[in-house]
């Protein structure tokens, strides 16, 4: 990636293979300073449909500026960043947004309920910039809540669940919207070990379901469990246990 | 998956739902940062819908007063007469053409009590005056009961007392027989007038005619004052006559006054109040704007956890830009309109208490909902666009 100027994404849709949710290909991101931080370096990724996989390494080692970069929150430094077909790179910050708004899901550590709605405003938010009406969202909340099973729980105040229940509540909103693919950040950091393991247990049937997840974590049992695993160290990828092409970098 | 993206968009119900949520879930603090608007806008609107309901009410009292009436008195001039109007003046004044009505009064220096018991020199500031019989029409005064002097009881020791001599004498009805200790007689009361606006000073006296003034107290009968009602159309050019008219050889020794003037006087006096008032009510509401300003600064920082999610919802920064801006708008208005109301509240509640019909400004009313969405707007650009700005990755590590 050598410009950083956004273009319109309407003509640029490159030829990534058709099951490909996601793909990174060398993304670095550098944070100016005396000297620059290196937080990730150039990391090869491809993230296909259906996968369910888990991003794990220590504190500081890069898993929450990939998060970010996967997530459309932030721009690489340099590589090149695909995600649902669209070349991030490419697009200007209003169609980051509807790239989010369509395309990506997000599951927070802090889960990032709305104080005074109730399960069911805070499952449709999910869609809020869609356009959709509220109506349409609600039953369509009403599906996604169901699905984590809190089908008992719509009507509750979303903040004064319990901390499993809210963050099925934040699963549910992630995945309201079927998006391609939905980003797990420490899903069960803020959570007791049965509520966790909840969690963990929903995430497994999700994607036998179909939907794409990516978990980031630094709990490795956690992570075991996952079909793939991509183990970061320093900003670096050290280990892809579903890499295919050999790109790894090490 | 690989279609061109729809822009994100927002409806305006759930713009409006999501600039509520901040107002809803911190009812406190909105209410108190609103309650400066509300304070602003209630002073404006109160100091405006008094002042109107004051003005509209001396004009009613003018059209009612009517502004024809003039005022004659002996001038202190500069020191060559005698300081005292001469005998033949009404009877001069009576003969200028426009001249209308015309009715004297003469101060004289008996004392009105209560009874022959009160001692000497208790007199309660009721001074007792000589008067026409036709006072009460060229002042177009009203009776409050009883009736006003007339010829027919002229050689008889009866009175009539100004409202507030009736009340300080303890006199509530003149129909009733009461009688009082006047210049050493016993005067029958016939009839209490109501309150003069023109010449308040008739309001604290006793009121008796000349030939009863002549007969028991002993009065010369020289007017101190003189009220000439004149054709509208010709009161400057009467006004210009009656010094030399009264009293030729001094004509510098007469001070004529329109009394209305007066009235008009105290307006522009109030009028200036209104300003001052009305720029108090101002600063107020900047108060209140410096107010909403800094509740959505310190929102916009309390709040970068949602700022985060909502951008990672698809949210535009335009999108949370408008969040804020509508909050602030909301909270401004929500605080215009009910200051608007407090504001006409306050305006009934003072005009009742004055007995003025009540009137709010449309101006006034139309001019503080839309001061209040100003003050919200502007309250709320700086705010808005610091949220606009929040990085969605510093946002999202908030917690």
């Amino acid at each position: 990636m050598t410009s950083k100027s956004p273009q319109s994404s309407a003509s640029t849709l490159p030829a990534y293979p058709v099951d490909s949710v996601l793909s990174l290909s060398r993304v670095t991101k550098t944070y100016p300073g005396t000297p620059p931080v290196h937080a990730i370096r150039d990391i090869n990724l491809d993230i296909r449909s259906g996968e369910l996989v888990g991003v794990i390494g220590p504190s500081g080692s890069g898993k929450s500026t990939l998060l970010h970069i996967i997530g459309t929150l932030d721009r690489a430094t340099s590589g090149t960043v695909s995600v649902a077909g669209h070349d991030v790179d490419l697009l200007t910050d209003r169609e980051l947004s509807s790239l989010r708004s369509r395309h990506i899901g997000f599951v927070f550590q802090q889960f990032f309920l709305l104080a005074g709605e109730t399960a069911l405003d805070n499952v449709g938010d999910g869609l809020l910039y869609t356009g959709m009406a509220l109506e349409e969202r609600r039953n369509l909340a009403e599906l996604a809540l169901a699905q984590v099973g809190l089908e008992h729980r719509m009507s509750h105040e979303a903040t004064k669940l319990s901390g499993g229940e809210r963050q099925r509540v934040a699963i549910a909103r992630a995945l309201i919207g079927s998006p391609d693919i939905i980003l797990a950040d420490e899903p069960t950091g803020n959570l007791d070990s049965k509520s966790g393991e909840d969690v963990v247990r929903l995430i497994e049937e999700l994607n036998s379901q179909g939907s794409t997840i990516v978990v980031i974590t630094h709990d490795r049992d956690i992570a075991a469990r996952f079909p793939r695993r991509v183990s970061l160290l320093d900003g670096r990828v050290v280990d892809d246990t579903g890499q295919t092409n050999g790109a790894v970098s090490r | 998956m690989n279609s061109s993206l729809e822009p994100s968009r927002l409806t305006p119900a759930d713009m409006m739902r999501a600039s509520l949520i901040g107002l809803r879930t911190r009812r406190l603090r909105s209410l108190l940062s609103g309650l400066g608007i509300v304070i602003g806008i209630a002073a404006m609107v109160g100091v405006l819908g008094i002042s109107e309901s004051s003005k509209s009410d001396l004009l009613a009292q003018l059209d009612q007063l009517g502004t024809n009436m003039l005022r004659i008195e002996a001038g202190s001039g500069i020191g060559i007469g005698s300081g005292e109007l001469p005998e033949e003046s009404t009877s001069m004044v009576s003969r200028i053409g426009p001249v209308e009505q015309v009715a004297s009064v003469s101060d004289t220096s008996a004392s009105v009590y209560r009874n022959d018991l009160v001692p000497e020199g208790r007199t309660g500031g009721i001074t007792v005056k000589a008067v026409d019989a036709g006072l009460l029409v060229t002042l177009q005064g009203q009776m409050q009961s009883g009736a006003f002097l007339d010829d027919a009881a002229s050689e008889y020791p009866v009175a009539v007392l100004g409202s507030v001599a009736a009340e300080r004498l303890g006199v509530t009805s003149g129909s009733d027989g009461t009688i009082v200790w006047l210049g050493d007689e016993w005067f029958a009361i016939v009839g209490i007038m109501e309150t003069l606006d023109l010449s308040p000073d008739l309001d604290r006296a006793a009121l008796v005619s000349y030939a009863a003034a002549d007969t028991f107290l002993d009065h010369d009968g020289i007017p101190s004052t003189i009220y000439v009602r004149t054709d509208p159309d010709n009161i400057d050019a009467v006004r210009s006559v009656l010094p030399a008219t009264v009293n030729p050889e001094n004509p510098d020794e007469v001070e004529v006054t329109r009394p209305s003037d007066a009235l008009e006087a105290r307006e522009a006096a109030d009028q200036a109040f209104t300003n001052l008032l009305l720029g108090l009510g101002g600063v107020a509401l900047l108060v209140g704007g410096v107010g909403i300003a800094n509740v959505m600064v310190i929102s916009v920082l309390e709040r970068r956890g949602e700022i985060g999610l909502r951008r990672a919802l698809g949210a535009t920064r335009r999108h949370i830009s408008i969040q804020f801006l509508g909050e602030s708008l909301l909270l401004a208005t929500v605080g215009g309109v009910g200051g608007v109301a407090l504001g006409a509240a306050v305006t009934a509640a003072y005009a009742w208490s004055r007995g003025w019909g009540v009137l709010i400004p449309t101006v006034a009313i139309i001019g503080g909902i839309v001061a209040a969405i100003a003050i919200g707007v502007i309250a709320g650009l700086y705010p808005a666009m610091r949220a606009a700005r929040v990085s969605p990755t510093e946002a999202l590590r908030t917690l």
